[in-house]
């Protein structure tokens, strides 16, 4: 049987950790559908069909999918749903309301942010903060499944010719309401999808001493980040977060300041391929995961270092 | 109104836990145990719901080992006013505790239930999901704000791009996040106090559910370790071993 996943969007683009979660889908099996439920989501649609290795988009349109609220998204994957043998949601904010929800209505166990397929019933899924490992097998009979986005690469977004079919709108009973939204406003790369990643934390003592971050930052084309004290502090909003209740990110070079390496803030970070600390404790548990460790201050270090970065003209990839 | 909130006992967010050698699971012998911290937010929600005169009562409801009933007087020692404990040996996954809870909302009738978003042990962040599927309920999930209204609640939602606001029906479930509130540390008094509340024994056979696992671990292991780093001395060696050495820059 085919493989369903439930594809984030804004009803324009696609949530990048689709791909990554249609690559897990087809580590299951080769015969992927995903499903767009959203509201005049014609171009959401349009990508969804250009994915390499997409066969089916199954698409539902009405004002009720608009912002992906489980209460009504949740009949409509369970119709669906029951022709599948797995179920994929990415394994972000909108999968994660969702995903449980569909699970229980499926009476079936959900697996929460697997990073590796063993086979299609046999799953890795990290525990305790990413401390242990667990190797789980699933005896029901529909798996429904959120995929750590950092775990799998991302399908190619084009090369695919999916074929499309119109699905219709299930009637609900409107138990929840949309009534605004604060999104944080970046020019820069998305943190899960970011290259390169700087992070500050509590060190960092004030929000406007975030500056120095957000300067060097843009000379690595990088995204900025935070530990949970610097949010709690208020240096920085909550979706800056990185750690085990916040983000995972697994970019190629994570830069953490005035982190102390909490394994709270560890389970966020501590896949990405390089890791830098910068600390004046040298006893800080974040140097144990760093492969390049500097000791000092950072108020002294990361300006030095910006200055070093100009000198030997090192420029965004 | 009445509350119901979710608590459960795991290993105390400061221990380091160690994968046991024979990887059947990780070291929980002579460990501190505490309440899930998520769950102590939702705690505090509710005695700061039941000290503003919007909940009339508050009920702590806890499922697993004998020693959940230390977990429940945690919370009977904060402010709830008694405790359920559902005891079992057995394993426990998200859609068993979602079901057994659903029975508890059948008898207690609450107006909402409160529970963590997230368990610091098994990661799941499921059951209050599960929990609003099975009673047919709105959700309000990853909340960082509650505002009661007449029959709806506002919830501030922590999302990936920020923060979302949705108004959903009560009877509801809500699920927190760590900014929703500060919890506070039980008084010696209310300690004392907490020993003689209430604290009503079930078992899931009584309550009529299946809590057959539907997931077997077939082994826990430790993650990939990284190898040892180095410390550098100075700016220029970072950027030279960031650029030569592992060609990040
Ligand atoms: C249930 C739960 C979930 C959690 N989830 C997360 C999570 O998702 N993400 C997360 O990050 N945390 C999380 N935490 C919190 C975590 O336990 C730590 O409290 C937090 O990560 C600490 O943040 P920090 O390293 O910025 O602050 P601190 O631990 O206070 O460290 C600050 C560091 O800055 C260094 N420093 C200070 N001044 C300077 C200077 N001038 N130059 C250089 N270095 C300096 C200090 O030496 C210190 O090491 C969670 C906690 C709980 C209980
Ligand atoms: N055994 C349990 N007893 C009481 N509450 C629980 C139990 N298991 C899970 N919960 C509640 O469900 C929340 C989410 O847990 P989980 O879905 O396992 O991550 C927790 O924060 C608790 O509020």
């Amino acid at each position: 049987m085919a493989v369903l996943v439930i594809a984030d969007h804004n009803n324009s683009t696609l949530v990048p950790i689709t791909l990554n979660t249609v690559t897990a889908a087809q580590a299951i099996d080769g015969d992927v559908h995903l499903l767009v439920a959203g509201n005049n989501a014609g171009s959401a649609v349009e990508a969804a069909k250009n994915i390499a290795g997409v066969t089916k988009v199954l698409h539902v349109d009405a004002p009720k999918y608009e912002y992906q609220l489980a209460e009504a998204l949740t009949p409509i994957v369970v119709e669906q749903g029951v022709n599948y043998s797995h179920i994929l949601f990415p394994s972000n904010t909108t999968g994660k309301n969702v995903g449980p929800r569909v699970a229980a209505l499926l009476d079936v166990a959900q697996i929460s942010d697997v990073v590796e397929i063993i086979s299609s019933d046999t799953f890795v899924r990290p525990i305790y903060a990413g401390n242990a490992m667990a190797t789980v097998q699933s005896s029901d009979p529909i798996k429904v499944i959120t995929v750590r986005g950092t775990a799998f690469a991302a399908a190619e977004a084009t090369g695919g010719s999916g074929t499309v079919e119109t699905v219709a709108a299930i009637d609900d009973p409107a138990l929840s309401d949309f009534l605004g939204e604060e999104l944080t406003k970046s020019e820069r790369p998305e943190l899960t999808a970011a290259r390169v990643i700087v992070s500050g934390g509590r060190g960092m003592q004030s929000g406007e001493n975030f500056d120095i971050i957000e300067k060097l930052a843009d000379k690595l084309g990088a995204a900025v980040g935070a530990s949970r004290a610097a949010v709690d502090a208020g240096y920085k909003p909550n979706d800056y977060q990185v750690g085990q209740t916040g983000k995972v990110v697994a970019p190629e070079l994570y830069v953490a300041v005035g982190i102390s390496g909490a394994i709270q803030h560890l389970a966020g970070m501590k896949d990405s391929k390089v890791i830098v600390a910068v600390n004046k404790d040298e006893e800080a548990p974040i140097f144990s995961v760093a492969d390049y460790g500097i000791v000092g201050d950072l108020f002294k270090i990361i300006p030095e270092l910006d200055e070093e970065l100009i000198k030997q003209d090192i420029k965004p990839h | 109104m009445k509350l119901l909130v979710a608590v459960k006992r795991v290993i105390d967010y400061n221990v380091k836990v160690r994968v046991k050698v024979d990887e059947t699971g990780v070291e929980t012998s002579n460990v501190k145990m505490s309440m899930n911290p998520f769950d102590e937010i939702a705690v505090e929600e509710a005695i700061r719901l039941l000290e503003n005169g919007t909940a009339s009562e508050v009920v702590a409801v806890s499922m697993g080992v004998q020693q959940c009933q230390e977990t429940i007087r945690t919370a009977l020692a904060m402010g709830a006013d008694r405790g359920i404990h559902v005891k079992t040996d057995e394993e426990l996954q998200p859609l068993a505790v979602a079901k057994l809870l659903s029975k508890i909302v059948e008898h207690e009738k609450p107006d909402a239930v409160i529970l963590g978003k997230q368990a610091i042990d098994d990661d799941s962040n499921q059951t209050g999901q599960m929990l609003a599927g099975v009673l047919g309920w709105s959700q309000g999930t990853f909340a960082s704000e509650i505002v009661l209204t007449n029959s709806k609640v506002n919830v501030t939602r922590e999302i990936d791009g920020g923060l979302q606001t949705i108004a959903i029906n009560l009877p509801a479930v809500i699920t927190t996040d760590l900014r929703l509130n500060e919890p506070r540390y039980a008084s010696l008094p209310n300690i004392m106090k907490a020993k003689k509340k209430e604290i009503v024994e079930m078992t899931p056979e009584g309550l009529g559910v299946d809590i057959t696992p539907r997931l077997t671990t077939l082994k826990v292991t430790e993650p990939p370790k990284r190898e040892e780093g180095i410390k550098v001395e100075t700016v220029s060696e970072l950027v030279e071993k960031l650029k030569n050495e592992a060609g990040v820059i």
